[in-house]
């Protein structure tokens, strides 16, 4: 160890890596956001700690670290607000519950509307909102400009600013730090996360599930929690379970590394794009999904051509930005644009899935509710709504609007 | 870009068609007879495979005509096109990773 050439030290492991025990109370497939926050309120909130995450590739390496980490609750209809809402509230404890940094920035979030019919449906979204708790607000095209100055506010665009809807509480946080938080404390409470561990089958005996193989051997299991996101429906089939579900690219970019510009998030469904401006620097823009179904973690690029012209027209100052990297995930979407979660036809398997293109804001939210539902082995109330069931009894929950093509 | 191609006008640019979801669904017959299930089939589940999948492409910004493909949605890969009302072409049992 002399001089400068010497290689430093590794820095300490967040978590340990465990060879797979062969059996465990609880075995959660998926180690993104999802999977991981299962885990740890599993532990925490119900003292279940022989457990083990098994992720087929590295964890968050899905849609947790792919995501454009926009957090919001206000959503249209009660079912959704309250669920959503509760995992704010979760986000607004979370980096002293957690003991990791996690950059999570209240800095606001504009819903941007561009038609008459626009304005309509977010003034009403608002309204639901104030009932049920929810901070929002109305505002016209000056305030936009207000909250956030660099917005082309004139008239003379394909795509006019008419107004917003505002949440003060909404933000941003650091999509991989959430990650390696719950991580990090699911496994200080013995939870094992085991990485390389593709789930292959799902073994049943008489209506019950009691085991998975996977790519590291069979395990026997108590009980399963699927949370695998756009794999859901190759994980429901394996039980031969249908799921509304169609999974799709969605993509979104960055810019390289510029000054504070932009203060806050914009969103606008109408133009299919979202913005934000990440601690470092980058812009960070989300577009649509892309229209065909794929497993493919990649799309079309006249999706990012739309995407950007869309957000030259909003933002003119970002002419000269260059595009640094696209990526993208697979998202699995459902019918009424809400999540799936709860029980299933089988006996001790669980299923979290369909939260599409906007499941990032919920990781606290559905980790509490789903780990509720695997240890009561029936829904936390804040999940009962987003049963399998609504789309034989046609209780849908359309968030439509509220999610549209971004979140 | 991909390039799909339509069976009538050939290989053109991905944006000029629209996606259509899976192919071969057909109406419900009985409609009287459906149950709640049934329907919920019908209207809200759909195949979501990894792998080979049979969907139907409308060539809008061309000759305007719905058609089918086979692609497999792991690589994005177009493995056939076909007119509609003929039969699923055979494929064997190559599946994605
Ligand atoms: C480009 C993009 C932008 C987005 N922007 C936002 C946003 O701004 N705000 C927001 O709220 N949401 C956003 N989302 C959605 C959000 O990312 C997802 O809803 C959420 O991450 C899904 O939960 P997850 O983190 O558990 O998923 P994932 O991280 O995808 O976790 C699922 C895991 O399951 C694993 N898996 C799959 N099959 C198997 C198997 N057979 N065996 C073992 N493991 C398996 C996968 O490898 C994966 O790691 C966005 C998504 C994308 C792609
Ligand atoms: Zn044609």
């Amino acid at each position: 160890m002399t001089g400068s050439t010497a290689v430093p030290q590794h820095p300490e492991f967040l978590w340990r890596n465990p060879e797979p025990k062969p059996s465990y109370d609880v075995v959660v497939v998926g180690g993104g956001g999802h999977g991981l926050a299962t885990a740890y309120y599993l532990a925490k909130n119900h003292g279940i700690t022989n457990v083990a995450v098994l992720e087929k590739g590295w964890l968050a390496g899905g849609n947790m670290a792919r995501n454009t980490t926009i957090i919001r609750s206000n959503y249209l209809w009660d079912e959704s607000s309250a669920i959503y809402e509760h995992s704010l509230k979760l986000w607004e404890g979370l980096e002293e519950d957690l003991g990791y940094p996690i950059l999570f920035s209240q800095r606001g979030v504009l819903n941007l509307a561009h038609s008459l019919q626009d304005v309509r449906d977010s003034v009403r979204r608002v309204n639901a909102n104030r009932l049920n708790g929810v901070d929002a607000e109305w505002v016209d095209a000056a305030g936009v400009k207000e909250i956030c100055p660099i917005v082309n506010i004139s008239p003379d665009v394909r795509y006019p600013v008419l107004g917003a809807t505002y949440q003060p509480r909404g933000g941003i946080a650091k999509h991989d730090y959430v990650a390696w938080g719950f991580a990090r404390r699911a496994d200080e409470l013995g939870i094992d996360l085991i990485q390389n561990c593709a789930v292959t089958g799902l073994d049943v005996i008489g209506g019950k599930v009691v085991g998975v193989r996977t790519t590291r051997g069979d395990i026997a299991t108590g009980k399963v929690a699927l949370a695998a996101a756009g794999h859901s429906s190759v994980l429901a089939s394996m039980v031969g379970l249908r799921l509304p579900i169609q999974s799709h690219p969605l993509q979104a970019l960055v810019s390289e590394l510029l000054e504070p510009v932009h203060p806050t998030v914009v969103m606008s469904n109408a133009v299919h794009v979202y913005v934000s401006q990440a601690h470092k620097g980058e812009l960070v823009m989300g577009a649509g999904i892309d229209s065909f179904n794929g497993y493919g973690q990649r799309g079309a690029f006249h999706i990012i051509e739309r995407q950007m012209s869309a957000a030259l027209e909003l933002f003119p100052i970002f002419a000269r930005a260059h595009l640094l990297r696209t990526w993208a995930g697979v998202v699995d979407t459902t019918p009424d644009a809400s999540p799936i979660v709860g029980l299933t036809p089988i006996e001790n398997l669980y299923l979290n899935c369909g939260w599409g293109t906007g499941g990032f804001k919920a990781t606290p939210g559905v980790g509490w509710c789903f780990a509720h539902t695997v240890a009561h082995d029936k829904p936390h109330p804040y999940n009962a709504p987003f049963a399998l069931e609504r789309f034989t009894s046609g209780a849908l929950v359309d968030e439509h609007g509220a999610a549209a093509v971004a979140h | 870009m991909q390039l799909i191609s339509c069976p009538w006008c050939g290989p053109r640019e991905e944006a000029e068609y629209h996606y259509g979801g899976q192919a071969h669904v057909a109406y419900p017959h009985d409609v009287g007879a459906m149950s709640d299930a049934d329907w919920a089939d019908y209207l809200f589940f759909r195949d979501n495979p990894r792998g080979p999948f049979a969907e139907r492409w409308v060539h809008a910004a061309g000759c305007r005509r719905w058609f089918n493909a086979v692609r497999d949605t792991g690589t994005h890969e177009v493995l056939a096109v076909y007119r509609i009302g003929e039969p699923q072409p055979e494929l064997g049992t190559q599946a994605s990773r």
